[in-house]
């Protein structure tokens, strides 16, 4: 028989106590790091919430709560490993080199908002968020396939909500990545909510973890508030994948804390008592208490970083707004390496519309 | 030179791609070990060895998208589907990754890929294994559709769709994959992926088809002439991009067209064509267009197969009407 047992792991509780031994990897410098990135893109995320409400933006999907799975997960990464994200995905792709405009850009309806580059200059093989649900497991199964054929010490890593668990694509991939034994690591991030359905009515399994048991994969559960739990989990499983020893599933337990996006309205299905309980689990305070109780961490330093942060942002929304459209034509530009014969028409036709609802001339990138 | 079949002109292209190109790889259903059910890709794994020639789990959709991952990684996959009928849990991956991937990353990433399958009626199938649904794929942006109805076309089409940088549906004729031979120079030499074949000159008629259907129409077209009736036969090959300049210039010349396929007729491929005709050549028609097509029904079970089929007397019949049939 059998016997599933889905390990839990957790470094700092609630109040930011340690309950295990923490890992040799944790200094100060790495917590700073860890809290400066997720502070910043809480800030975002309240920016581009607020942007949104007064038409300057399209809808946006809040990562309010998961700033400890997305940071976690993005700086365990390495610059060659690629990483398929989905629409919740901004703090990963930030701590990746995916600028705060960039992704202002992307929700703001324009495709360069997908033109990743590398912190090297180089353009980034991370794929373009994924908006269709699990569909990037697959996809991520596939990278991984590539790297192990060329022999390529790298490793893909992929993202998806606890909704997209219930879908063909995601146990399909889980499925691959067993049985070609893929350096992959996938990462749910739990938040409890699939838009109005809660986590209870998408399976009857205890943890969703477990379902990468049926596929023969390493699973485990984390704390997805502990940014520590988080990013250990992630370090470990990539170092595991990319010496050839196989995939591995991470549930990182969290919550939703905001709407589905901009245009949901959480308090129609969710009671309030629910969400005030999960910001008492919330990852942003629980790592500030813990380093402030290290002594790495005072008032004056969380308002230097504050203050940072609303400049950084406040940046990113200007470069944004100061953003030309694309022209109009480049909505038939890409769908073809070249554009066929076919399609000319339909361009010079794009064309002339953009000349005319721009007064006799098309801006250009 | 050597007569083979269209499977094997299909093999023989998967062969040259595969030893030209270390980039290439094959995957799907029984494609390794067992060579394919129809054995499309036999001896590929022995040649190339199970890295580049993958058995995958069975799971279409999960082909789909693995085919799309590599391809982001500059791998050029060819992933197989047993039947067109099977294709469909991978239609999400194929609308809406494979087909954007260029647009929505404005060509920071592709995917250079070819889905096949086998498709079309006639070889006593169970049910499932029969349909005809290019015109399903031809309606999504981004994506090029190519049927071959030779040997000598398979080879050089799917030479060519496995270069292209772009996803291409490449859809196989199984009633015609071992029904004929012909000459095949394995010589690399890839088709375009954008222009149609004259099978047949002629002056009275233009008939364009494609796939299985190109051998009744070329028999009733020999049948034709002896009557007197010219038709100028245009294998479309090429379902997308549509090549609209040899399907105008032949209807120019001849002043009538017939459209003939195996799929049904409702928001087909044939009206398609016939609508770009009105649009672009209506004066130089002498009588209205005509599609003759597949009825809007189901594929049926195999024993009813044969009403269900375009035969070379529906063709032969339906050039007579478009000859007799003239403008008020």
């Amino acid at each position: 028989m059998t016997h599933v047992d889905i390990p839990f792991l957790r470094y700092l509780d609630e109040e930011g106590r340690p309950v295990a031994t923490l890992p040799t990897w944790l200094d100060k410098a790495m917590l700073h790091t860890f809290y400066r990135n997720m502070v910043m893109v809480r800030s975002y995320d309240k920016k581009a919430i607020a942007l949104q409400r007064t038409g300057k933006l399209g809808t946006f999907p809040s990562h309010l709560g998961a700033e400890a799975v997305g940071i976690g997960v993005g700086l365990a990464m390495r610059p060659e490993d690629v990483y398929v994200p989905y629409y919740r995905d901004m703090p990963t792709l930030y701590v990746r080199g995916v600028p705060m405009e960039q992704n202002l850009q992307y929700w703001g309806g324009d495709e360069r908002g997908s033109v990743f580059y590398k912190a090297d200059g180089e353009l980034s093989e991370d794929l373009p968020i994924c908006v269709p649900i699990a569909t990037q497991i697959t996809h991520a199964a596939g990278i991984a396939a590539a790297f192990k054929l060329r022999n390529q010490p790298r490793v893909a890593v992929v993202t998806i909500g606890d909704g997209g668990t219930s879908k063909g694509d995601f146990l399909e991939g889980l499925n691959c990545a067993g049985v070609w034994h893929l350096p992959m690591v996938m990462i749910i991030n739990n938040n409890q909510w699939a838009i109005s359905v809660p986590r209870k009515l998408q399976s009857s399994a205890p943890t969703l973890a477990q379902k990468g048991i049926g596929a023969g994969v390493r699973s485990l559960q984390v704390d997805g508030n502990d940014v520590v739990a988080v990013y250990e989990a992630t370090r470990a499983a990539m170092e595991r994948a990319r010496s050839g020893k196989g995939p591995t599933l991470i549930e990182a337990v969290s919550y939703r804390l905001g709407d589905h996006t901009t245009a949901d309205d959480a308090t129609r299905y969710r009671e309030s008592a629910e969400v005030e309980a999960a910001w008492a689990k919330e990852p942003v305070k629980r790592l500030r208490q813990f380093m402030a109780d290290q002594g790495w961490w005072d008032e004056h330093q969380e308002q230097a970083l504050l203050a940072e942060a609303s400049r950084e942002v406040e940046r990113a929304v200007a470069a944004y707004e100061g953003m030309a459209p694309q022209a109009p034509e480049t909505l038939l530009d890409y769908q073809f390496a070249e554009l066929p014969r076919e399609y000319r028409a339909q361009r010079q036709r794009i064309i002339a519309k953009g000349m005319q609802q721009r007064g006799g001339e098309t801006r250009h990138e | 030179m050597s007569e083979i079949t269209l499977l094997e002109a299909i093999n023989l292209a998967l062969h040259h791609e595969m030893e030209r190109d270390p980039d290439v790889v094959v995957l799907g259903e029984d494609v390794g070990v067992n060579g394919g059910v129809f054995r499309a890709t036999v001896g590929l794994r022995d040649k190339f060895g199970f890295k580049r020639v993958i058995d995958t789990p069975l799971a279409e959709g999960l082909i789909a998208g693995v085919a799309v991952g590599m391809a982001t990684q500059g791998l050029k996959p060819v992933a197989e589907f047993q039947f067109q009928g099977f294709i469909f849990p991978g239609m999400e991956q194929i609308i809406c990754q494979a087909a954007r991937m260029r647009n929505r990353t404005r060509g920071r990433l592709s995917c250079p890929l070819v889905y096949r399958s086998p498709y079309g009626a006639g070889i006593h199938s169970p049910e499932h294994h029969s349909e005809s649904v290019e015109a399903l794929f031809a309606h999504i942006p981004g994506l090029r559709v190519v049927i071959p109805s030779s040997p000598r076309r398979a080879y050089g089409l799917l030479l060519s769709a496995i270069r292209d940088p772009d996803p291409v549906m490449f859809f196989e004729p199984d009633r015609i994959y071992r029904s004929m031979k012909s000459d095949v120079v394995d010589d690399g030499v890839g088709l375009p992926l954008d222009v149609c074949f004259t099978l047949r000159p002629g002056r009275d008629l233009t008939v364009v088809a494609w796939g299985a259907c190109i051998q009744e129409v070329m028999r009733a077209a020999a049948l034709l002439a002896e009557q007197d009736i010219q038709c100028e036969v245009l294998d479309l090959a090429t379902i997308k991009p549509l090549d609209m300049e040899s399907i105008l210039a032949s209807v120019r010349k001849t002043g009538r067209l017939l459209v003939v396929h195996e799929a049904c007729g409702s928001f087909g491929v044939g009206a398609e064509i016939v609508a770009r005709v009105t649009e672009e050549a209506l004066t130089s028609l002498k009588a209205p267009p005509k599609r003759l097509t597949g009825v809007d029904a189901a594929v049926p079970y195999y024993r009813n197969e044969e009403y269900y089929l375009i035969t070379e007397q529906d063709i032969a019949d339906a050039a007579h009407q478009l000859m007799e049939n003239k403008w008020l």
